[in-house]
């Protein structure tokens, strides 16, 4: 008893005046927060995870949850959260494992930046009434056209390779199947049908009722190797090798043998109850020429007939690297900055290492420039894309399009509890249990998705337009339609944005 | 809002600049008196073989002799003067117009299949982004510029553009509205055989100037204008399009009609839009651009500025606005306004 009970995360009371006692909330608690016995509702609060299921199914809103009811005392230093960190690991003796993405109070970075629009010297455009293209093409571009031109008409000669063509610059990033249900797959997958965009579907293979839907999902080729073979290559509109993750640069994965059901055995095609374990690096892959060799290979297995990516977390030198990828045969460059999300990694990780997408795209969307060879390959943001406005602004940094996860998560219902790595996802994403996977209804799920994407659509139109731009090519890298708010000198070079009045 | 005119005589017959003064002039509600200019082609033809660098200097006697030593190092200035002018009451000299006609070495650039050209080029740029109070704004073979701050009847006064001569004219009257009116902001804007007039505000310039400063370009006159000569310049000189190809990349169809058109043609409109995005031009524009044998005029793709030609005989006629034209040539015939981002090209034929 030398270190004995920390207070309580959450305190949960419960109306009696308000409550019926229906127990739905004790039905639909994974965490086994409430029980009625004696035809009283009796509540474990120390069990909470503050998901809201339970608010969310009460009729009668008879629940309510507060947050750290019991103060520590106060000390800048030594936070709560740190003090408690200590205990838990002076228990234990292990490293604290963390879910969803990095959750520090780092100042966010697109919220110091703000957008131009148009008065007077040139006319705003209206969605409505005039085109407004969002069409975007991913993949390799060729430095200059050769073209014939003839009496009898004109032919290119330059050969061009594979893109993806997306309606949307909008994405939805890699999460398995494993690290999230079938049905939230499936969810999204209907909805990037749906609204002309792509999917990646993590490492974790693609389970057969996914079919229909593959010429929307960009297969992924991670440390582990997991669920890959020459079909799934074959099925992938196209193949993305994932060097690194913005939540947890440096390390592998690591599934939990509790997810790995027989359908998620099958998928990633290891033994029921395994746990699944992605390495580090890849180990064929200790320096950039390896890299090349295997995306020659993977091109070479499907006939250069599909772009190949290449996921790096956004570390210190990603510029540098970035570059090297983007010589490497590689047709786009993804950069998942140290916001992006995750079912589970070691905390110390989540929150301390990696670099915020928006340095990471302006540096590397410079670096590439300055060698002349930014048009031919594409750049992909990801990890901390919240909103409408932060697609455009990433976009004007540089990234010609944007990978969400976390923001597709939560539009299914999630709460961002951060409790992914525990497998009871009560909205049935971040679980494998069969009668809570069955909350989540892949047609409404799908709905709220495509929602999402399409909104964001229409407002990312609405700022084109008043901008006076009608072509997503010409936000790209435009980052004379940005200004800094209150950001430091330094921070503003490296964005090359200049401050708001300026 | 700016007021922009070319003309072009397809049989290479000279005019004075006196008609394209009074063209420019009728169009002063189009500007503020902040800058006017004009470029003649084919105005030097004692040195039709020079390269003709105009420079803007603040003070001659500081900055001229660095502008010297760096065009010796590449080649020979054949002869070099002030460019005479007039004095007007309401203009201010600010800077000292100078011309060099030069001939470039083309041995002290072996790797370049345009060495003259090129070395041209890296002079343009090394001058104005490092000799302070030398602005080089011109730099094509037999072409003169005439801009300040002014009006067009004033500018035009200033350098007495009527003793000049030219088979192609450019004229701009300018209303800034993005950058102080100044005379290297002054429209026409040359590099090497290329020049512009342009009306309008490009909404794409953060991503225009980037994608040509990868490509080696600096901008350094603080306007918008500029990175469509160096486009011109890259798209046509170096990659060898097209004037017509070029105008595709600059404002190309929307995808949608992509979408419908047959086969060979989506094949390479797409082509052009994913090699060239970065150069597509966004925001409102009529633009003019000329080169030695063609000048061509174009639009935004939603036609937010006016564009209108004319023909007589064998010139062709391209402005803001009719009226210009009627004062050059009251027989005008022709006259058309081209749909939004359709090119209007008039080659020479001698």
């Amino acid at each position: 008893m030398t270190i004995g009970s920390v207070p309580v995360k959450f305190r949960i009371t419960v109306d009696p005046d308000q409550c019926m006692l229906c127990g739905r909330c004790v039905e639909n608690c994974p965490y086994d927060v409430f029980r009625i016995e004696n035809n009283r509702m009796h509540v474990n609060s120390r069990k909470c995870v503050a998901c809201h299921r339970c608010i969310a199914m009460c009729p009668r809103d008879a629940i309510n949850i507060r947050e750290r009811p019991v103060d520590y005392r106060s000390h800048p230093v030594w936070t709560t959260e740190i003090r408690e960190d200590i205990y838990n690991q002076a228990r234990t003796g292990k490293i604290i494992l963390a879910g969803m993405g990095n959750a520090r109070p780092y100042p966010v970075i697109f919220d110091s930046l703000v957008l131009d629009a148009c008065q007077v010297t040139n006319p705003s455009i209206d969605p409505l009434r005039e085109p407004m293209e969002l069409r975007t093409y991913l993949g390799k571009k060729p430095s200059r056209l050769e073209i014939r031109e003839a009496r009898d008409g004109v032919e290119v000669l330059t050969r061009i390779a594979p893109n993806l063509q997306l309606e949307t610059p909008i994405m939805v990033g890699h999460m398995s199947y494993g690290a999230i249900s079938l049905n939230a797959q499936q969810s999204i997958a209907r909805a990037v049908s749906e609204t002309g965009t792509y999917m990646g579907t993590g490492e974790g293979g693609l389970h057969q009722s996914l079919y229909p839907y593959q010429s929307h999902m960009i297969v992924q080729v991670a440390s582990g190797r997991f669920g890959v073979d020459i079909d799934y290559l074959e099925r992938g509109a196209a193949i993305e090798i994932k060097i690194g993750q913005g939540a947890k640069p440096g390390i592998g994965g690591h599934l939990p043998g509790e997810k790995v059901c027989e359908d998620v055995s099958c998928t990633r095609m290891i033994p029921v109850g395994s746990d699944a374990i992605s390495p580090a690096p890849h180990h064929d892959i200790y320096s950039i020429e390896d890299l090349k060799q295997l995306v020659r290979s993977l091109k070479e297995a499907t006939e250069w007939k599909k772009p190949v990516f290449v996921k790096i977390a956004a570390v210190h030198n990603a510029a540098a690297i970035a570059a090297g990828i983007a010589r490497s045969s590689a047709d786009a460059v993804v950069i998942d900055g140290f916001r992006g999300g995750t079912g589970a990694a070691p905390k110390v990780f989540r929150d301390h290492v990696g670099i915020p997408i928006e340095a990471a795209i302006a540096s590397v969307d410079a670096k590439l420039r300055s060698q002349g060879i930014r048009n031919e390959v594409s750049l992909i943001a990801s990890g901390g894309i919240r909103e409408s406005a932060d697609v455009a602004k990433v976009i004007a940094l540089g990234a010609d399009a944007v990978y969400i996860g976390t923001a597709a998560l939560v539009a299914m219902g999630c709460r961002v509890c951060g409790t992914c790595y525990r497998g009871l996802c009560p909205w049935g994403i971040a679980t494998q249990r069969p009668d809570l996977v069955a909350r989540l209804d892949p047609d409404e799920a799908s709905r709220n998705v495509a929602n999402l994407i399409h909104a964001w659509t229409l407002e990312l139109s609405e700022l084109m337009g008043a901008a006076g731009i009608n072509s997503i090519e010409s936000l790209r890298g435009n980052r004379d339609r940005l200004r800094g708010y209150l950001l430091d000198e330094s921070m503003m070079k490296v964005l090359d944005v200049k401050p708001v009045g300026a | 809002m700016c007021g922009i005119i070319g003309v072009i005589d397809r049989s290479r017959e000279c005019m004075s600049g006196a008609s394209i003064r009074s063209a420019l002039s009728m169009m002063d509600e189009r500007g503020s008196g902040e800058g006017a200019g004009y470029v003649a082609y084919g105005a030097f033809p004692e040195y039709a073989e020079c390269y003709a660098i105009h420079v803007f200097f603040d003070t001659v006697h500081e900055t001229k002799p660095a502008v010297d030593q760096e065009l010796a190092k590449w080649g020979t200035i054949v002869h070099d003067e002030e460019i005479p002018t007039y004095e007007q009451r309401n203009l201010r000299k600010i800077h000292t117009p100078w011309r060099y006609f030069f001939l470039p070495d083309p041995n002290l650039m072996p790797r370049s299949t345009t060495p003259e050209d090129d070395i041209v080029l890296h002079l343009v740029m090394k001058i104005n982004s490092s000799i302070p109070g030398a602005l080089i704004y011109s730099s094509g073979k037999n072409i003169a510029i005439f801009k300040a701050s002014g009006w067009p009847e004033e500018v035009a006064d200033f350098y007495r553009i009527q003793d000049y001569k030219g088979y192609l004219w450019l004229g701009h009257n300018r209303y800034p509205t993005n950058t102080p009116g100044w005379w290297g902001g002054a429209h026409p804007f040359n590099l090497l055989h290329w020049s512009v007039v342009h009306n309008g505000e490009i909404t794409s310039y953060g991503t225009n100037r980037r994608y040509i400063e990868s490509y080696g370009y600096r901008c350094s006159m603080f306007t918008d204008t500029e990175v469509v000569a160096y486009l011109f310049d890259l798209l046509v000189r170096r990659h060898h399009l097209s004037p017509e190809i070029a105008v595709k990349a600059l404002a190309p169809p929307f995808w949608d009609d992509i979408d419908r058109m047959p086969e060979d043609m989506a094949r390479l409109n797409t082509a052009i839009r994913l090699t060239y995005g970065p150069a597509l031009m966004n925001g409102p524009f009529a633009i003019v651009v000329a080169r030695p044998d063609a000048i061509v005029g174009f639009t935004d793709r939603i036609k937010l500025r006016p564009l209108v030609t004319g023909t007589s005989g064998s010139r062709l006629y391209i402005s803001s606005e009719e009226a210009a034209i009627r004062v050059m040539e009251p027989d005008v015939g022709d006259i058309t306004m081209p749909r939004a981002g359709e090119p209007i090209l008039g080659r020479v034929v001698a």
